[in-house]
């Protein structure tokens, strides 16, 4: 069991700064989520911790000790890769045994624990099968499998499922929230997958061109997110620009030209400040209200049935266009009146400013 | 399946090379000059001395140089498997003398090598003692057909090794394995069948091995390969039957060659799964 890694990496590639500064303590039993898009420097950070490749500057350390010296071979981590990675020459069992045969274990244990790791994972009784004729759940089952079965003292987990269909990948989230849990692990688990990260971890950390733009607890980044780059990321699909007009506590007015809503800020905002409302589909209801601040009207452009709901987009007077999530359906080209409540409105800072 | 798949390209090389002309020449040897249908032909040959032994002079040089070939470029593709500085300029370089030809790097080795070539001009004139003989003998034809099958071999394996997922290789890392065991227990189980297909067809060419063993050699003596032998009976003594007999035997020697690599190949992969997913990317 590990009490703290921490570290501070940057890494270039030629002139690219592909990681800038990424410093982060991750506390033993923790399970931290590097939430990016694609080309943000996440495999990147996750290879420099696993001592993959060499960092441009910065340090790693375990419990206190610098390893940023150290051979991946010997700083006892685990690694799951997003393509399974499973040598292909290999037996499932003779996988999940790689790294206690280069431990030097003793035969009888290693078997007892190949049996004890494969019955975790659910694939007892596929021990004499190839890679290869196993499918994509169960061969990362077994990556899974292979990496704890030398008790690391970090697991690292590289989009693990993003090769695997929606059903598959929704059990396998479970799955590895029940062995991070069960098992006591340290895990740093890496995605451009919301759904994922807010499920699975107890810290997000969203990265954007290799800095970190925010972290925090799931419930944090998803109800205060404090950029328009984490909003989008978290399911926000309308962005107004506004600009402030007035402020009270951690509520202000914005207004623009067709539009007035009033909302939360996270980050603070003065009157006269270029801000950006969101707001999520699913947020916006309808009302018989009159119009005025968070109350707006529109005519009816395009539905989409998503099964649950109606996805509709609106075109509102003065413009703009707002996409909302309704439990009911509307014919397109009706009139909507739709209100915009308050509490659920986010006002942020415009773009370029805390980027 | 897949090592039914990756055996294709040598049985179809060894159909359209050995089969179809071993099969005339095999009914061609059995003819001998004297009249009628006879191993007559054959027995002549290992009868012979001087014409037996070019089976012997032949492996010494077609074995250890397949060895040497193969060894050395498994070396140089497995060290840029990540590519390398400069990469192409090196691979460019290394491939040339497959563009060359035999005959134009036999002629550079006697240029460079050579009794007065630069190397030994320059040992010579750097007042270093007279430099061993590199040409017309046995160092000659090592020194050349080195030359020509390396390029071919290497490009084969740096494809190969270079078609291996490099997740293997760091999930190996992770797990424990230093350098070497990455080599030992993940990579060269799957570069083996390509290795086992490159010594197999350097094999093939070293053991027919014949304008070099004439033009860097010792085609008289140290060097008179089976190629040679056979040459002499077709045309100098115009003894076509025995110059099929003797590239019979020559044929029998190249299969034998195979079989012996194929054999411990299968030998090392311990299964028939061992292929799967080599090269898989
Ligand atoms: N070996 C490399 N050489 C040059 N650039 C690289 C290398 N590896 C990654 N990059 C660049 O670094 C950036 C981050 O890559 P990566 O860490 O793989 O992103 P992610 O995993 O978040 O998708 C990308 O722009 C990629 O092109
Ligand atoms: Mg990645």
């Amino acid at each position: 069991m590990i009490t703290s890694l921490a570290f501070r990496l940057t890494k270039r590639f030629g002139a690219k700064v592909v990681l800038d500064d990424l410093t982060l303590e991750v506390r033993g039993r923790e399970f931290v989520t590097v939430l990016g898009p694609s080309g943000c420097g996440k495999s990147t950070a996750l290879n420099l911790l696993a001592g993959l490749i060499p960092p441009t500057r910065g340090e790693i350390r375990l419990d206190g000790v610098r390893i940023d010296g150290l051979p991946p071979e010997r700083r006892g981590f685990g690694m799951v890769f997003q393509n399974y990675a499973l040598f292909p020459h290999l037996t499932v069992g003779a996988n999940v045994a790689f790294g206690l045969v280069l431990r030097s274990r003793g035969k009888a244990e290693i078997a007892e624990r190949v049996r004890r790791m494969l019955e975790l994972v659910r694939l007892t009784g596929f021990a004499d099968r190839y890679p290869g004729q196993l499918s994509g759940g169960q061969q990362q089952r077994v990556a899974i499998a292979r990496a704890l079965a030398v008790e690391p003292r970090v697991l690292l987990l590289d989009e693990p499922l993003s090769n695997l269909d929606t059903k598959l990948r929704l059990e396998m989230r479970g799955e590895i929230k029940r062995l991070h849990a069960d098992l006591g692990l340290t895990s740093i688990y890496v995605t451009h997958d919301q759904a994922e990260a807010l499920s699975l971890s107890d810290r997000v950390v969203v990265l954007c061109d290799g800095r970190v733009i925010q972290a925090g607890t799931p419930a944090e980044i998803h109800d205060r997110p404090q950029t328009v780059f984490v909003a989008d990321f978290m399911g926000y699909r309308n962005f107004f620009p506004l600009t402030v007009a007035s402020e009270e506590g951690d509520t202000v007015l914005a207004r623009g030209e067709a539009l007035a809503l009033r909302g939360r800020t996270v980050v603070p905002l003065r009157p006269g400040d270029a801000a950006v409302a969101a707001v999520r589909p699913e947020d916006v209801e309808t009302t018989t209200e009159p119009p005025g601040p968070n109350v707006v009207r529109g005519t009816v452009r395009l539905t989409e049935y998503l099964g649950r709901e109606h996805g509709v987009e609106v075109a509102l007077e003065g413009g703009p266009t707002l996409t909302v999530s309704l439990a009911h359906p509307v014919a397109v080209g009706s009139a909507l009146a739709l209100r915009l409540p308050p509490e659920r409105v986010v006002i942020l800072p415009a773009e370029g400013d805390a980027r | 399946m897949r090592v039914v798949a990756l055996l294709v390209p040598s049985v179809a090389y060894l159909l359209a090379m050995f089969v179809f002309p071993f099969a005339y020449g095999v009914l061609l040897s059995l003819r001998p000059k004297g009249g009628g249908v006879s191993l007559a032909n054959y027995v002549a040959f290992f009868l012979d001395p001087w014409q037996a032994r070019t089976i012997w002079v032949t492996a010494s040089i077609a074995v250890p140089n397949t060895l040497l070939t193969v060894l050395l470029a498994l070396i140089v593709a497995y060290a840029m498997r990540r590519g390398i500085w400069l990469e192409r300029t090196i691979t460019t370089a290394l491939v040339l003398p497959i563009a060359l030809g035999t005959v134009l790097v036999a002629e550079g080795i006697n240029g460079f090598y050579g009794p007065k070539g630069w190397l030994t001009q320059v040992l010579l004139a750097l007042g270093l003692a007279e430099p061993t003989r590199l040409t017309h003998n046995y160092t000659g034809v090592m020194l050349a057909l080195f030359l020509q099958h390396f390029p071919f071999c290497f490009l084969m394996l740096l494809g190969y090794i270079s078609g291996i997922d490099p997740a293997l290789e760091a999930s190996a890392r992770v797990l424990g394995a230093g350098p070497w065991a990455v080599f030992r227990r993940v990579m060269w189980p799957l570069i083996a069948p390509g290795v086992a297909i490159a010594g197999a067809l350097v094999f093939v060419m070293n053991f027919g091995v014949f304008p070099s063993a004439v033009l860097v050699g010792q085609p008289a003596g140290a060097t008179r390969t089976i190629a040679i032998a056979a040459y002499q009976e077709a045309f100098e003594h115009y003894d076509m039957p025995m110059a099929s007999a003797i590239a019979v035997v020559m044929g029998v020697c190249q299969l034998a060659g195979l079989a012996v690599i194929l054999f411990l190949r299968r030998r090392m992969a311990g299964t028939g799964v061992a292929t799967m997913g080599a090269g898989k990317r």
